[in-house]
């Protein structure tokens, strides 16, 4: 948008000096350098993404910081924190750490996987269903429809119920309820830019039409593909956690999601022991947050309505 | 009347994927899980009972578009089989004896937190950058990230266990006669009082966020400066002028969340035991109820979808370029 100017405008020896400025902004806006600027000098995402850091360093490290396996029983049931057993023990002797570190390994994998796969799809129907538009649109789009009226969470549970349980069912049944509104938001950006001139030239290029869509059309909605990515894996963390909480998941894998299950099937809360409650809730608590403040900050980069005014 | 038509077959055509969805879930999904079922209550069951069974689920030899339309007709005469873990009671009477919970706590959380996010919203746009409006977003946005469930079991842990204030589960205590006397109502109402608080903590930063963001922009607008202009009251303009134009998306995701309202509450009234649909759904999930699992399913949709086009109703009346375009 920066680029265009005004047709009648006649470029002036001054403007001419300083082109190196106007020439650099102009690439770090096409090859989105500009988002990842903003992004960098912005409080919120700076906060955002040295959490998420974090817990990918830790979830990486899991192996290296707690050794062996996190569900196997110990002598010491029920402990509260101490220099031994840092977040301390669960009703069955299990280390809390242990279990809230090595979980971050599949709540994030899952939360990430989810993300990405309803993300691509929502951008394969949304963008379709804009470029194609006519009947082609007019189906997707109810399909989106149909799919985003569907309360998710019961239908999260009857397709659990029906699926043999294990990760990869969490992923599918996640994936089915989670891209919707992704499409729709997609979409409507998409409907924006296909109308632009560029795409009516690519398109006479004679270009593919997947180039169109993916290498046109995508890049110049990044800010949106962007926070709509960070908004699935929000989900992706969330609602697993619930659903494996419900006892729907793999209950012997160990996840923040089952962590909390077996703490609440074992009485954690009748026995008080609030310790084995706290850190896997409040784990998927600290990463949305975390991953909720870089969306927001991806909105003020982008959007320069919503940046906090100084002055009225 | 065009967009109310349009709308209407729009969710015609939801219903009837619903039911598809239905129809072919038990029908295509490995590991046969009605077999399943089957193995667990074929001893307690009359031989016609399990035919009907069988044929509720595709085990007879009828074509397969046969069983698609037997289905469909037994669903608009609002047959849904027998509930498996509640035998011999028939589905639909276990619903209608259920949601009425659901609906109760679904409710009075919902309309609490519209009111109040929507409020909170207004009152932060318009006092951009004060105390309102940059303390509360981000610690809504922090309670907000907190998982439901965890939410619900903090909640009950301290307020319920540890400080006593509340009871721990159910929708009245055991024992007590549902009557419309005062005591019963105040009971009913102290053990809504910690499932409803902790669904309200959760979705009230999203109306206050979205509330917050429309009316932003909406405070942008000309006819704003021109009220200011004329010298209008501040809090004339900011409810009569400012707010009334930022509502509609909001009533939009109120007839979304509507979705949240029937079946999101699973979640809480799961911790909370509290004997809702959403409750009983889990539960037939696990006693391999497959009757009950569909039938609470095609309900909440079909709630849901009822809903959303009361909203359209709405939507049109207080939306006149609805009806011109």
């Amino acid at each position: 948008m920066s680029i265009s100017q005004s047709p009648g405008q006649t470029v002036t020896p001054m403007e001419n000096a300083t082109p190196p400025a106007a020439k650099r902004s102009i690439l770090a806006k096409v090859t989105g350098r500009g988002l990842i600027h903003g992004l960098l000098t912005n409080k919120k995402a700076l906060f955002g993404l040295t959490i998420l850091f974090l817990f990918v360093l830790l979830a990486v490290m899991a192996p290296l910081i707690a050794p062996g396996n996190p569900s196997n029983f110990g002598p010491d049931v029920s402990a509260a924190p101490s220099s031994e057993h840092w977040l301390g023990t669960t009703a069955k002797g299990q280390d809390v750490m242990a279990l809230t570190l090595w979980g971050s390994r599949s709540s994030l994998a899952v939360g990430f996987a989810v993300g990405l796969i309803a993300t691509f799809i929502g951008c394969l129907v949304g963008i379709a269903s804009a470029y194609f538009g006519k009947v082609a649109d007019e189906l997707l789009s109810l399909l989106t429809n149909i799919f985003l009226l569907i309360p998710g969470l019961p239908l999260l549970v009857v397709l659990a119920a029906f699926l043999p349980p294990g990760p990869t069912t969490v992923v599918i049944v996640l994936v089915i309820t989670g891209w919707a509104g992704s499409a729709r938001v997609l979409r409507s950006q998409a409907l924006s830019i296909r109308g632009k001139d560029f795409v009516a030239a690519a398109i006479v290029t004679g270009e593919k039409t997947w180039r169109i869509m993916f290498l046109e059309i995508m890049p110049n909605m990044a800010s949106i593909v962007m926070s709509t990515l960070l908004g699935c894996i929000i989900y992706g963390i969330g609602a697993q956690a619930g659903l494996e909480f419900l006892g729907l998941g793999d209950t012997s894998s160990v996840s923040w999601g089952t962590n909390l299950y077996w703490a609440n099937n074992d009485g954690a809360m009748m026995t008080g022991d609030w310790w084995v409650l706290i850190p896997s809730g409040l784990a998927i608590a600290l990463i949305a947050f975390a991953l909720a403040m870089i969306n927001y900050a991806v909105d003020e980069v982008t959007n320069p309505r919503l940046r906090a005014e100084k002055k009225d | 009347m065009r967009f109310l038509l349009r709308r209407l077959g729009f969710y015609l055509i939801a219903f009837w994927a619903c039911i598809t969805l239905n129809f072919f879930l038990p029908r295509l999904m490995p590991g046969d899980p009605v077999s399943r079922m089957f193995a667990q209550v074929q001893n307690q069951m009359r031989p016609d009972q399990i035919a009907a069974l069988r044929q509720l689920f595709g085990l007879t030899n009828k074509p397969l578009w046969q069983q698609y339309l037997d289905y469909i007709g037994n669903i608009f005469r609002g047959d849904m089989g027998i509930s498996l873990s509640r035998f011999p009671t028939p589905v639909s009477s276990v619903i209608s004896s259920e949601i009425g919970w659901t609906l109760l706590l679904g409710a009075t959380s919902l309309i609490i937190a519209v009111v109040l996010g929507n409020l909170l919203g207004i009152l932060a746009a318009w006092r951009r950058g004060k105390f309102l409006d940059s303390v509360f977003p981000p610690l809504l946005v922090f309670v907000g990230s907190f998982p439901y469930f965890w939410l619900a079991m903090a909640a009950l842990y301290l307020f319920g266990i540890v400080l006593g204030w509340f009871p721990l589960n159910h929708a009245f205590t055991d024992g007590v006669e549902p009557s419309f006397s005062f005591s019963y109502v105040a009971d009913v109402a102290n053990h809504l009082v910690l499932p409803a608080l902790t669904i309200v903590l959760v979705s009230i930063g999203g109306w206050m966020l979205g509330m917050r963001n429309t009316m932003i922009a909406t405070t942008a607008e000309d006819y704003i400066t021109m009220a200011r202009a004329k010298g209008l009251r501040s809090g004339r303009i900011m409810f009569h002028y400012a707010a009334r134009n930022a509502m509609l998306p909001s009533i939009t995701s109120f007839g979304m969340s509507l979705g949240f309202v029937v079946g999101g509450a699973l979640l809480t009234e799961t911790v909370f035991a509290y004997p809702g649909i959403g409750y009983q759904l889990l539960n037939s999930v696990q006693g391999l109820d497959y009757p009950l699992t569909q039938g609470i399913f095609l309900t909440i949709t079909t709630a849901v979808l009822a809903a959303n086009f009361l909203v359209d109703i709405i939507y049109v009346r207080l939306d006149p370029r609805v009806r011109v375009s």
